[in-house]
């Protein structure tokens, strides 16, 4: 079975532990810098991403995860994605810099704002993990306002992309682990 | 109706999920909310006194002011959370308009309503209560509350009712997951909860919504107690800007709440803190003056 890690230092990173369990994956919960060594992929879940970056520091494992990026699969939803991108906006804030797409935080506004959408998905997500609508929970979620050339979108929603692919890493603007739908993390799983 | 299921009530659990293993801090103004984000709170709750100077200064303590919240919200972009009075739906209206993230309809303000919480279903911005014991919380999740922190006595300084809570809320639940089922309207009738959750809690053994701790906790080696008892994540109110030297105390705080399982780290975390909040006997507060048995 495969093992795979979730950043587990503030935020849903219960829910993405569940969800793997579902898609028959084990987790493991990433609190030290030990723990890489044994992990296949990383998950960087929802939560805040300042905080989750006050804590990479505090314990330094920024560069940890950095590293581990280099070389082996990432996932990241919401507060992950926004640690993964190219640059970050609103306000800038420091990145892993794993994927080339540039992102605004909390870009629909605030929790008021935040929505249960039926997205219609790309041709290659529907020919690798299945058909049908992917129901996407937004919280306070970032928009991503750009992307590199080979920067596959998967998804998108009011004409910006909410799911993206590039190499071997994979981010959501939104949040699969709170559905029952499993197919964003088959995805993921696909790549380990 | 109650409905887990609906869109609505996920969006707001979904941020109480959000919030968990963290730290939401009390603040009073824009420089103390601005302290907190830069220490690593997941978020911050705005009130017009923390709750040690509604004890010392008495009087009516009722939401924040609209120009300090707004100016709060402007200055940081961590979720915003504020308080309203237990039963002030208008309070809690007028909130929802600002669009705050989270509202604590809490005991730590004076009540405006002896019988009666707020219809918090009827709202789309997600509520948090809190609660002593599990029909309490239950009762509060029944109106539509998307997250529950349990109580301890605000302001004191002393952990020991946040303690009491968290323990008792645990211990109901644990109890009813072995009852039978022809038992549980028994139980409803006890705790004096709807039958619904009681269900659900004897299936599950854990709350619907994500379950916090609240009151009390001054120093790192509270918050990561209470982690330890169950707790998801944890607010801070007095304990940090009445402390000697708050931004390292909020660190601390931070530290503690990942670390709750790592007594090293806590150390770590304890050292260099200087002096905590004063703290309070909890037998020496007059009865009519303790806030935690505000909720009905």
């Amino acid at each position: 079975m495969k093992k795979v890690g979730v950043l587990s230092l503030q935020g849903d990173f219960a829910a993405h532990g569940a969800a793997l369990e579902r898609a028959g994956a084990e987790p493991v919960y990433v609190r030290e810098r030990a723990q890489f060594g044994a992990i296949d992929g990383l998950v960087i879940p929802g939560g805040e991403s300042t905080t989750m970056l006050k804590l990479l520091h505090y314990e330094h494992l920024f560069e940890d995860v950095a590293e581990f990026g280099s070389r082996k699969p990432v996932f990241g939803t919401c507060a992950g994605a926004i640690l993964m991108a190219r640059s970050v906006a609103n306000p800038a804030q420091e990145s892993f810099a794993l994927m080339d797409i540039a992102i605004e935080r909390n870009a629909y506004g605030r929790q008021l704002d935040s929505r249960v959408i039926e997205l219609d998905t790309a041709p290659e997500f529907t020919a690798r993990v299945g058909t049908g609508k992917l129901e996407a929970v937004f919280i306070r979620a970032p928009i991503i306002r750009s992307v590199a050339a080979d920067v596959k979108v998967l998804a998108e929603y009011g004409g910006t992309p909410v799911l993206v692919e590039q190499g071997r890493h994979l981010a959501a603007t939104f949040h699969p682990e709170l559905t029952r739908d499993l197919r964003v993390h088959q995805l993921f799983l696909e790549r380990l | 109706m109650f409905q887990f299921s609906s869109e609505q009530f996920r969006l707001k659990v979904g941020l109480a999920e959000m919030l968990k293993g963290g730290v939401i801090m009390d603040v009073t103004n824009a420089e103390q909310a601005k302290i907190a984000e830069d220490a690593g709170a997941s978020a911050v709750m705005a009130l017009e006194r923390v709750p040690s100077d509604i004890r010392k200064e008495g009087g009516v303590a009722r939401m924040c002011s609209i120009e300090i919240m707004e100016e709060i919200m402007k200055t940081v972009t961590i979720p915003v959370m504020a308080k309203a009075r237990i039963g002030h739906f208008m309070e809690a209206r007028i909130l929802e308009s600002m669009g705050v993230d989270f509202i604590d309809e809490s005991e730590v303000l004076t009540p405006a309503d002896e019988e009666h919480h707020i219809d918090k279903n009827d709202f789309k911005v997600p509520f948090v209560c809190g609660a002593r014991n599990l029909g309490e919380a239950l009762r509060r999740i029944g109106e539509g509350a998307a997250m529950i922190r349990t109580k301890g006595e605000a302001g004191s300084g002393n952990i020991v009712e946040a303690v009491r809570h968290i323990r008792t809320i645990v211990k109901e639940m644990k109890q009813l997951t072995v009852l039978g089922k022809e038992e549980l309207m028994h139980s409803a009738k006890t705790l004096g909860a709807p039958i619904e959750l009681v269900e659900w809690v004897a299936a599950h053994g854990k709350l619907p919504v994500p379950n916090f701790s609240a009151g009390g906790i001054a120093t790192p080696a509270d918050a990561a107690l209470v982690m330890q008892l169950g707790a998801e994540a944890v607010f801070v109110g007095s304990g940090i800007f009445k402390s000697s030297d708050p931004v390292n105390r909020a660190n601390a705080i931070v530290m503690a709440a990942k670390n709750f399982n790592n007594p090293e780290k806590l150390l770590e975390a304890s050292r260099t803190l200087g002096a905590a909040m004063p703290g309070l006997e909890i037998s020496k507060i007059p009865e009519g003056e303790l806030m935690q048995g505000r909720g009905w």
